[in-house]
């Protein structure tokens, strides 16, 4: 253990002390200088790698600020900073270390440009500084860097790092990097066999784009080597494809069926056209915004909680516009089926113009939590979280409403005014507010689904106009009147779009859909599950 | 006086109101100008256009107050053909027979532009029209103020397979289903397999108007992407389906470093809506940038703010095209002496006015400016951040090189030619674009 501790302590010494006499500090300055007088992106490039070729670590930090484009240049002296934007002004730090160097206005510093050849090249020379790292993390990502650019000359401090690395997950990625880096080296055939033989049981794309452009440039053993083990991964692959294609059926279906559901219950279950289910969704989206806008503003560490706020208030705002619209148009129009369909047009388009005028024509920013972004990955399945998280939204929406339909005095005396109006009304039903209070849940609902919709899609005036369709769709096909046909509907036609999606385009997918619907309609003009009985004919 | 003066033209006016209602527009229309402006302010297009009816108001108002046109005022009619393209047709005829106004500036689809040009044509008036668009046309009462394709997609694309842009070897043309994404793709494929593309290293796909569902299209992306070869994306994607084409990307971890998306309709508007850490560096082609440095666009800036109350509008690119083609009508109108469209019409061509950038856009023959084409790269804050400026103007081409049925055709509107299709190969002029 001592010994070990020892020679460790003793490489870390040796390394420093190599650094530290590799490029002393007044040396690194003077490279950083040379920013101010770079013209142009190539200048800039040189002066990074005139900065990696030291290889001392503390040039990460004026690196990495400079790929973010937070390097900047004072007009007055020249002087290259790290800079920190607040306001109208840019707090200055020292480029090296960390001290605070004072303050200066916009119009007094120039930032240093960057462009995505000059990130890609900083990304790769952090990857080689930033493989001694603490943070396993970032040996982790040190080490996919190193992965994607091989170079001969990476093998060397990869060995060194391989053999330092306790990690499990990094020593194995550090070992394909290294693999990845041989097969770019004029090491021996076997080694290069080897690695071939390494990279093919990583099995994803990346490693498919490796080992094409060996694949490429090798000839003899590897690159018969290379062949076999691309098809062997693309063969993997194609299975993970069609797992990836359903899972993006199920995400869309959770999408159909969150538009939908409002709808099921003010056409499926009351029977009313209503054009405006849009527009409500739109107002819950719109709501999302308000709350996240007053957040920003009043209580920035909210943030992260902004949808769990907007959701009762998405509810109960478009619940309430549901209600005053069936009390104020739609009560005067029952069994006027045609009426009721212009009617309800005339209010969804009052209502796409009153949030014009209020919120202005353009698309508003509603922001991710930071628990709705990015993706994780299942094998070869990518996951985003936003769309996972809609998923289950969508399944506990539906129960919900499920339950309050099934197992509550109010949804039994919905399915009552729905199956028998008059007799329901003998029984002390209260038909007309039942009526008012089914079509202000839909309405609710359709409101929260808005606060789900405004992560994926645009918060715009027009927003509504995109879901009306396919939620008259899937009610339609899934059964006028059943929940649980609406849920069956938005999979269903959800899965069959995604699956056909990679072989048709969108645009044709799209067509084949709607005239698969036509005719599944013609053999079954109830849907999927049709109501049975008086209720029917009613 | 005065006082005594204005009740007693209160009372006229009052007494005549009803007898006045018929003979005020023709005064009105002695001691004023007008100017239609035909862009939608309801339905889909509305997110794009109104922010150009606002901007032309702000310039007549600035025009009047420097003392309006040949000593009068100019006068705005709005109207709205709310996304509707027929309604498009109808409005434009009210504008020039009714409203009888001087020139009109509007439109922002292709096909809202169709609409209008049998009007146009047929009442003899003038139209500006401020938007990118697909070429392959030129008519003698329509003013291109916005790009052509060779002053757009094609420096774009050689941007990108320049050293600076990446030297892109593999190419996904993404585009909206409708005319210019499919004209400007089948331009930019003829053009990239004229510079030695295969034909297995373009995939070119299509999504319908609104596309909200990008997950298969992003991972297409990412497996073309993943062949060993340098790979980029150019979007022709329209407006509304940009924000969940882009947080797709974001989501699913495609950085502008690996796969870089190039787009043609994505300004700092669209821009607006999104949150934008995830797409530092994806690229846009425009001809101006809110960001440029110039004190005429700072002015602009300034007055636009102040003109609209907020401070957090921006500005785009289609706003300085009217800004251009405004400015340019003014100076013709002042070169002719007079507003009638015949007239103007022939004075427009040469005009030459100071764009926003800190150059000169100028009138070519064939209808179209000369641009400036500038590479963006998308910044965190919601802007553009030039990476690459062409050295100097380029000339509206608007009829592409790079389609077989379309290179030997030119346009000068200049007399004696008069011609918008004149085929050089045959000497004559009509062919293609007639109607």
């Amino acid at each position: 253990m001592t010994l070990i501790r020892t020679i460790g302590l003793t490489l870390l010494f040796l390394l420093a002390m190599l650094s530290s006499s590799g490029a002393g500090e007044a040396d690194l300055r003077a490279t950083i200088a040379k920013f101010a007088t770079a013209k142009g992106f190539s200048d800039i490039g040189a002066v990074v790698h005139e900065l990696t070729a030291t290889g001392d670590p503390t040039v990460e930090r004026p690196l990495s600020a400079l790929a973010d484009g937070n390097l900047y240049i004072r007009k007055a002296d020249s002087l290259v900073f790290v800079g920190k934007e607040a306001g109208e002004s840019v707090q200055l730090f020292d480029p090296l270390g960390s001290e605070a160097s004072g303050e200066a206005a916009k119009d007094d510093v120039t930032k240093i440009k960057v462009n995505n050849t000059l990130r890609r090249v900083i990304r790769d020379a952090l990857g080689t500084l930033t493989l001694g790292a603490k943070d396993p993390a970032a040996r982790l990502a040190a080490a996919d860097t190193m992965f994607k650019t091989p170079d001969a000359s990476n093998i060397e401090p990869l060995d060194t790092a391989i053999a330092k690395e306790t990690v499990a997950g990094v020593k194995a990625l550090l070992e394909q990097a290294r693999a990845a880096s041989v097969l770019v080296s004029d090491r021996p055939e076997a080694d290069k066999l080897a690695a071939v033989a390494l990279i093919g049981t990583r099995g994803d794309r990346d490693a498919v784009s490796l080992l094409t452009s060996v694949e490429s440039s090798a000839s003899g053993a590897v690159k018969d080597a290379a062949t076999a083990a691309i098809a062997s991964i693309n063969s993997t692959l194609a299975l993970w494809d069609a797992g990836q294609n359903i899972w993006y059926g199920i995400s869309l279906g959770s999408v159909l069926l969150l538009a939908a559901i409002g709808l099921a219950i003010t056409f499926g279950v009351m029977g009313v056209i209503n054009m405006a289910h849009g527009e409500m969704v739109m107002l819950g989206a719109y709501t999302t915004f308000v709350v996240q806008q007053v957040i920003r503003t009043s209580f920035p560490g909210l943030f992260d909680w902004s949808l769990v706020i907007a959701l009762p208030l998405a509810f109960l705002v478009a619940a309430f516009v549901g209600l005053i619209i069936e009390r104020g148009v739609i009560r005067f129009l029952y069994g006027r089926p045609l009426e009721t369909l212009l009617a309800t047009w005339g209010v969804s388009l009052i209502l796409q113009q009153a949030v014009r005028s209020i919120f202005g024509p353009t698309n508003q920013e509603v922001g991710n939590p930071s628990w709705m972004s990015g993706s994780f990955d299942i094998g070869q399945l990518a996951i985003t979280w936003n769309r996972l998280w809609i998923l289950v939204f969508a399944l506990t929406v539906f129960g919900m409403l499920l339950y309050v339909m099934k197992r509550t005095p109010w949804g039994l005396q919905m399915r009552a005014v729905t199956a028998n109006r008059r007799m329901a009304a003998s029984m002390g039903i209260r038909t007309p507010w039942v009526d008012a209070l089914t079509f202000a849940l839909g309405s609710g609902i359709a409101g929260i689904a808005g606060v789900a919709l405004s992560q994926i899609d645009n918060v715009s005036p027009n927003l509504g106009r995109g879901y009306i369709i396919d939620s008259f769709m899937v009610v339609v096909f899934g059964g006028v009147g059943n929940l649980w046909g609406t849920l069956v509907g938005a999979f269903s036609l959800g899965i069959v779009n995604k699956v056909l999606e990679p072989y048709a385009g969108a645009v044709l997918g799209k067509i084949v859909v709607l005239v698969l619907i036509i005719l599944f309609i013609q053999k079954r003009p109830r849907g999927l599950f049709a109501l049975k009985g008086r209720a029917v004919e009613a | 006086m005065r006082g005594n003066f204005s009740i007693i033209a209160k009372m006229f006016s009052a007494s005549v109101v009803a007898a006045g209602l018929m003979a005020a527009p023709a005064r009105a229309a002695d001691d004023t100008i007008k100017v239609g402006i035909l862009h939608s302010l309801s339905g889909t297009m509305a997110i794009s256009e109104t922010t150009l009816k606002d901007a032309m108001l702000m310039l007549i108002d600035e025009q009047n107050a420097k003392g309006g046109l040949l000593g009068k005022k100019l006068e705005a009619v709005v109207v709205d053909p709310a996304s509707n393209w027929p309604l498009f047709a109808e409005k434009a005829r009210e504008l020039i027979s009714k409203d009888k106004v001087a020139a009109v500036f509007g439109c922002w689809t292709s096909v809202s532009r169709k609409s209008v040009l049998p009007v146009f044509s047929e009442l003899d008036n003038i139209l500006f029209y401020p938007v990118q668009y697909e070429g392959e046309e030129s008519e003698r009462n329509v003013f291109y103020t916005g790009a052509a394709p060779n002053q757009q997609a094609i420096p774009a694309v050689d941007y990108l397979m320049s050293e600076d842009g990446g030297s892109v070897k593999r190419w996904v043309l993404e585009g909206t289903d409708y005319v210019y994404p499919r004209t400007t793709n089948k331009i930019l494929e003829a053009y990239l397999k004229s510079k030695g593309v295969a034909a297995e290293d373009i995939m070119v796909n299509y999504t319908p108007f609104g596309f909200a569902d990008w997950q298969t299209e992003v991972s297409a992306i990412k497996k073309f992407g993943s062949a060993g070869k340098k790979t980029a994306v150019v979007s022709t994607v329209n407006g509304d389906a940009n924000v969940p084409f882009y947080k797709e990307l974001g989501n699913q971890g495609i950085k502008a470093e690996d796969i870089p998306v190039m787009a043609f309709s994505v300004g700092e508007e669209e821009l607006a809506g999104l949150d934008t850490a995830p797409l530092v560096g994806h690229l846009a082609a425009w001809n101006y940038f809110e960001s440029i440095d110039t004190p005429e666009n700072k002015k602009f800036i300034a007055d636009w703010h102040k003109f609209i109350k907020n401070d957090k509008r921006t500005t785009n690119d289609p706003m300085e095209a009217h800004y251009i083609g405004f400015n340019m009508w003014v100076k013709a109108v002042e070169k002719a002496g007079t507003t009638d469209p015949d007239k103007v019409i022939d004075a427009m061509v040469g005009v030459s006015v100071p764009n926003l950038t800190g150059g000169y856009a100028t009138m070519m023959p064939n209808h179209h400016i000369t641009k400036p084409v500038l590479i963006g790269e998308i910044q965190a804050d919601g802007q553009f951040e030039t990476v690459s400026r062409t050295p100097g103007l380029v000339m509206g081409d608007e009829w592409s090189d790079y389609l077989p049925d379309s290179k030997d055709l030119i346009s000068d509107w200049r007399k004696p030619l008069s011609c918008g299709n004149f085929n050089v190969a045959t000497g004559k002029c009509g062919g293609k674009g007639t109607n």
